[in-house]
């Protein structure tokens, strides 16, 4: 199943992630909005874990994640819907926080499932304002790193 | 290992369009600071100003021999700059691994 998965960058402002997995859409579309599911899967980088999971899935409904990691640190992502039509697709806004709510990003995400002979197609589109802004998403990708970058962050903010 | 400092001024430098730009131009061979100055409508001290956030952050060396001081693309640094789309994969890869793992037992469980 790995080698399903493809990462383009398809425009100057997008990110396109997509992903076969071995199950049902009925499935994979609970396993993506159930918190109590989420919270199994969506763990964040190593050593993370989330401990809040909302999620108001209707248009107009905001959802909320929270990740903490020993010691203290927590990031989120939290913003509203624009559409759910369920077992088909979900437009929403996604903002990103750090610690006291200092702001690290936002991305609008489409989830497009699909199923295919028994098969269910995830497609991913993570729009951003500008370039730049995407240019950041994928480099602020690391696992480790990520974690140790924001880290530093916090330092700094507390240093100020 | 890349430290976070380091991951802040790669950041940094790839931040910018002209930054990008000039890495794009050294990509197909060194240049000195007034031929990178030609194309972008910027005066020698814009230029390297930019320079030297990218000196900085290691993705582009000037050669201190001579007058023409040619700036040259660092290759391994632009390579382990890559290694970040590797990571963000990873990212993605990783959470999807344990979607996979759940999803089997959400169907031993005939949900």
């Amino acid at each position: 199943m790995n080698n399903t998965f493809n990462l383009t960058t398809p425009s100057d402002l997008e990110i396109v992630v997509t992903r076969d997995f071995d199950a049902s859409l009925n499935l994979v579309w609970q396993a993506m909005t159930k918190p109590e599911l989420l919270k199994r899967w969506l763990t964040g980088p190593p050593g993370w874990e989330m401990v809040i999971c909302e999620n108001d899935l209707q248009a107009g409904g905001a959802f909320r994640h929270v990740w903490s990691i020993e010691g203290g640190s927590e990031m989120s992502m939290h913003g509203t819907y624009d559409e759910v039509t369920p077992m088909v697709r979900m437009v929403r806004l996604e903002k990103f926080e750090f610690g006291g709510g200092v702001q690290i990003g936002e991305q609008h995400a489409t989830a497009i499932l699909n199923e295919i002979g028994g098969k269910t197609k995830l497609t991913i589109t993570l729009r951003y304002a500008n370039k730049e802004a995407r240019d950041a998403a994928l480099v602020s990708g690391m696992e480790d790193g990520m974690a140790a970058s924001y880290t530093h962050l916090d330092d700094l903010l507390a240093s100020q | 290992m890349i430290t976070s400092e380091r991951l802040d001024t790669i950041f940094t430098a790839f931040a910018d369009p002209t930054r990008r730009a000039i890495l794009a131009r050294l990509a197909i061979g060194e240049a000195t600071v007034l031929e990178l100055a030609e194309p972008f409508a910027m005066t020698q001290p814009a230029i390297s100003r930019h320079l030297k956030v990218l000196v900085k952050a290691g993705l582009i060396s000037q050669s201190r021999d001579a007058q023409r001081r040619p700036c040259r693309i660092e290759v391994k640094a632009i390579e382990e700059a890559a290694d970040y789309l590797d990571n963000y994969r990873r990212m993605w890869e990783s959470s999807f691994e344990r979607l996979d793992d759940l999803l089997e037992e959400l169907k031993e469980d005939g949900i």
